[in-house]
């Protein structure tokens, strides 16, 4: 039993309203980029060892495309959507109680979960917390960075290569028992190296093609009320992140030795991110 | 650990292992899983059809145990274009041209005959085919390229061959394939159905990719044209097509003839020649279908307004001299292309059907056979089919055996081709009642599969007959076929970076300097093409040696027989992706 959290998503071209919070409304909506590496980690392990997936993600009601798209890559079975006026401009702290009451939620009345999958930062935020946050929260362990992964569901547990520190050069093998969260970096490669997998594979896109027509079918939506979750916690009010503002491309200080970074080249900016991540608030 | 969950020797299993999605594969697999056989199809290709070019018109024979549309319903609505029903030969001497109705040559044995466009027909059968094999536990993967055979040895162990150049056939018995883009894979049966340059039927020690002269070089281009005009032009309904065929000096001394089939909405106008012959004379495969394509003849038809949609080519073998009568070894079966089951029939061309029918009666002779423990069991039983059948019949022709121990001998050629070309042979060739002769002669199945392979059959005749009895054209093809960069720029590829599939492995002139012209994208006087000269300055010496770049490749295979090459095909996916084919 699989689920994917996708807890987030935006595009380049947002917008930020007067307090400069981003407005989703106006931002045309698409699946965070970062989570199509989670997407492949989950569908590859869906491929190997069978199993239900489910894509979830908290945002406005208009998510539900995002959701589709999240179903037609994953090849989902069903997706919900956490969705609430009062979960709105909820920072990662939030979004990680909201998610992951999602997930606890999805448990008692749904399902069993084994793995939870995230997607390496979002687009928008880049934060890379929301991941870790919503681990917490569950009390579940996890494994970040990961770039190749191994169930034995016998033995109940994931063995996975991760980079160290993101380093690309490093490279270490972890074990974790399940229920496990696991963050995928870009780095992850799916590979399907046995016939019958690229057969199932094949399969299970031609069946997820018919039922992301008619996505809606599919589609349960969760409000706060649902989640059981108290506003002083949630959305705008529950978040204890205030970003200042935000600028384009954050620059070295000039007095050290500065290196150009291509913002747009993903490996080359995860060190830098690396770095500011501790100075990112949240704690 | 290994992040794969992949164990050493414990390898996947399917019944029946298909390599290609062509018709051969196609009517295997699909004949297979008929027999409730789990059915594993590999096709290199994005798609199937995307690495395929023939001329094309499919047979369906009256004699054949299988035709195409017996094993795919629908097929020749969904699949084909137009059917031919107006065939015709022209023969050319300078612009004089003499042109004979070969419909009876055409239909004889003939069902039906369709033209077809290899991307259309072969992603179709290749939808059907995952259907049917679906139904079994298997079904068609793309992208995947096979890239050897996996062998037994005599204590039991499974490995894959030797990926050297010198290894013995007999280096344990053959239980399954490898391939770039999986874990090897076991099976009862393996149907190498995987073209001209099988790989698979040369490593199993079967085919050899040595003499030009068993091989034809086929050059085609698809020519854009609206179904109006196709029916204007040529004076025919909707559900009419026309077959020319063109031979005589317009190719100078190279052996072959060109083709034009009209398709739905284009034309297939391409050639086909000898690969010795374009050895021989140096000749330069583009110039040949551009000699073709601005020839008055074809004036009317694609004079003005020329627009070229793809540029493509392949090889093509002879069945005649390299159709392999016992084409098995161990569970590995050869069907169509690949164990050389293409018959050049006088003019018509059929490889198609045959790889059809090879690939249903491999099938057959697996099920009937299933259960023995004799790995060789399917394969012998599947000989014997081709034989009862009368395919090999067909492919292997005794009377042309008896033939060509006189005639392809070159004194014999030279006295004859004297004689007809002489003020006597011109007389007797070229009066009126010669012409009803040879157009009788041309439509008889029997003489055109007699026809020795020399210049006599598809140069002296035809130039003599188009000379003597032909009328001159004077319309003005003004059509403008694309340079060899144009048509290379046109084409789609996925290239390989840093994994070239051809190596040279002697690059001095005498080796390799013929794939430079015999290569259909290069040219000796073009820098962009594949292969190219260069001179290169060795110790105050002048050599002249030859450079390969395989970006521009349509994986034709000529390079294969006339260069020193180690030659493969592209991973899974890479390399030229044909339209149209
Ligand atoms: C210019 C030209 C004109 C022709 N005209 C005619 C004609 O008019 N009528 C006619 O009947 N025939 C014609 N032919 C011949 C005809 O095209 C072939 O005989 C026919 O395609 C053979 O079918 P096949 O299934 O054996 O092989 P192919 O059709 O070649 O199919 C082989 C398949 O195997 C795949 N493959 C190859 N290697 C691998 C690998 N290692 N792993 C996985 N997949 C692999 C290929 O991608 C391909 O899809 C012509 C050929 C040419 C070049
Ligand atoms: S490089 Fe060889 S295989 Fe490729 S197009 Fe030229 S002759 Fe054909």
């Amino acid at each position: 039993m699989l689920t994917k959290g996708v807890p987030d998503f935006s595009e380049g071209a947002v917008s930020f309203d007067e307090d400069g919070h981003l407005e989703r409304g106006k931002t045309p909506t698409v699946m965070n980029p970062n989570d199509a590496f989670a997407l492949e980690a989950a569908l590859q392990t869906r491929v190997r060892h069978g199993g239900h997936v489910s894509a979830m993600s908290m945002g406005p009601p208009g998510y539900g495309d995002v959701l589709r798209e999240a179903m037609e890559s994953v090849y989902a079975d069903d997706t919900y959507l956490l969705s609430d006026r009062e979960l709105a401009a909820s920072d990662t702290w939030a979004t990680a109680i909201t998610v992951s009451s999602g997930v606890e939620k999805y448990r008692e009345e749904v399902a069993d979960v084994d793995l939870v999958f995230a997607g390496f930062k979002t687009a928008d935020g880049e934060t890379g917390q929301t991941g870790p946050q919503t681990c917490w929260a569950l009390e579940w362990p996890i494994v970040t960075h990961v770039i190749a992964l191994d169930i034995d569901p016998d033995e109940r547990r994931l063995r996975a290569k991760r980079l160290v520190e993101g380093d690309v050069d490093e490279i270490e093998t972890v074990e974790a028992p399940l229920p496990c969260m696991v963050v995928t970096d870009p780095e992850f490669e799916p590979t399907y190296r046995k016939a019958a997998h690229r057969l199932t594979h094949k399969e299970l896109r031609a069946e997820t093609q018919e039922r992301a027509a008619d996505h809606d079918e599919h589609l349960t939506t969760w409000d706060h009320v649902d989640l059981n979750l108290d506003p002083d916690y949630i959305g705008l009010d529950g978040s204890p992140t205030i970003v200042s503002s935000v600028d384009p491309i954050p620059k070295a200080p000039s007095e050290r030795e500065a290196t150009m970074i291509d913002p747009d080249d993903g490996a080359a900016m995860e060190p830098v991110l690396e770095e500011l991540q501790p100075f990112a608030g949240g704690d | 650990m290994s992040a794969n969950g992949s164990h050493e020797n414990e390898y996947e299993h399917y019944e029946a292992v298909v390599v290609g999605c062509g018709p051969g594969g196609a009517a295997a697999a699909a004949r297979l899983a008929e027999h409730g056989v789990e059915t594993l199809v590999l096709e290199r290709g994005v798609e199937a059809g995307a690495k395929n070019v023939s001329g094309g018109l499919i047979y369906a024979e009256d004699s054949a145990p299988y035709t195409i549309d017996d094993l795919f319903e629908g097929f020749r609505e969904a699949a084909a274009e137009r059917p031919v029903t107006d065939y015709r030969i022209h023969n050319i001497a300078g612009d004089k041209v003499k042109t004979y109705d070969l419909t009876d040559l055409h239909e004889h044995d003939t069902d039906w005959c369709d033209a077809v466009l290899r991307r259309k027909m072969d992603s179709w059968l290749q939808r059907r085919v995952h259907e049917k094999t679906s139904e079994t536990g298997g079904g068609v993967l793309t992208n995947v390229r096979v890239n050897g055979l996996l062998r037994e040895d005599s204590e039991g162990r499974v490995r894959p061959s030797e990926q050297s150049s010198g290894r013995s056939p007999r280096d344990g018995e053959i239980v399954g394939v490898t391939c770039d883009e999986l874990d090897p894979i076991e099976a009862d049966l393996i149907v190498a159905a995987d073209g001209v340059n099988s790989e698979l039927a040369r490593e199993a020690g079967l085919m050899d990719w040595e003499e030009p002269d068993e091989w034809f070089q086929g050059v085609k281009a698809v020519v854009d044209m609206d179904p109006d005009a196709v029916n204007h032009r040529f004076g025919i309904d909707d559900d009419e097509g026309v077959a020319h065929l063109f031979s005589g000096d317009l190719f100078e001394d190279v052996r072959g003839g060109g083709f034009l089939y009209t398709n739905e909405e284009s034309l297939s106008i391409g050639t086909v020649f000898h690969l010795d012959s374009l050895v021989a004379e140096q000749a330069e495969p583009h110039e040949l279908l551009d000699a073709l394509l601005t020839h008055p003849v074809l004036a009317h038809w694609t004079g003005d307004g020329y627009d070229e949609r793809e540029y493509a080519a392949k090889l093509v073998p002879d069945s005649k001299k390299v159709a392999h009568r016992e084409p098995y070894r161990d569970r590995l079966v050869l069907v169509g292309d690949a164990a050389g089951q293409m018959q050049a029939q006088g003019p018509i061309i059929k490889g198609m059907n045959h790889a059809v029918t090879a690939g249903a009666l491999a099938a057959d002779a697996f099920a009937i056979t299933r259960g023995n423990a004799d790995p060789e069991a399917a394969g012998r039983r599947y000989a014997k089919l081709l034989e009862d059948s009368g395919t090999m019949a067909k492919l292997r022709p005794k009377q042309y055996d008896l033939a060509r121990t006189v005639a392809e001998r070159d004194a014999v050629t030279n006295v004859v081709d004297g004689v007809l070309e002489s003020p006597i042979g011109r007389v007797a060739l070229g009066n009126p009642l010669a012409d009803r002769v040879l157009e009788r002669a041309y439509n008889s199945p029997l003489v055109v599969s007699m026809l020795p392979d020399t210049r006599t059959g598809y140069t002296t005749v035809p130039t003599v007959i188009g000379e003597a009895r032909g009328k001159s054209i004077r319309w003005k093809n003004d059509a403008e076929p694309p340079s060899l960069e144009e048509r290379i720029g046109d084409l789609t590829y996925d290239t390989d970076v840093g994994n070239p599939h051809i190596e040279l492995r002697d690059d001095s002139a005498e080796a390799s300097g013929a794939a430079v012209y015999a290569c259909p994208v290069s040219a000796e006087a073009f820098g962009g093409g594949c292969y190219r000269t260069e001179q290169v300055k060795t110790n105050g010496d002048e050599e002249t040696v030859v450079s390969l770049d395989t970006q521009p490749c349509v994986e034709c295979g000529t390079c294969a027989i006339v260069a020193d090459t180690a030659w493969e095909h592209p991973r899974g996916g890479k390399g030229v992706e044909f339209r149209e084919g």
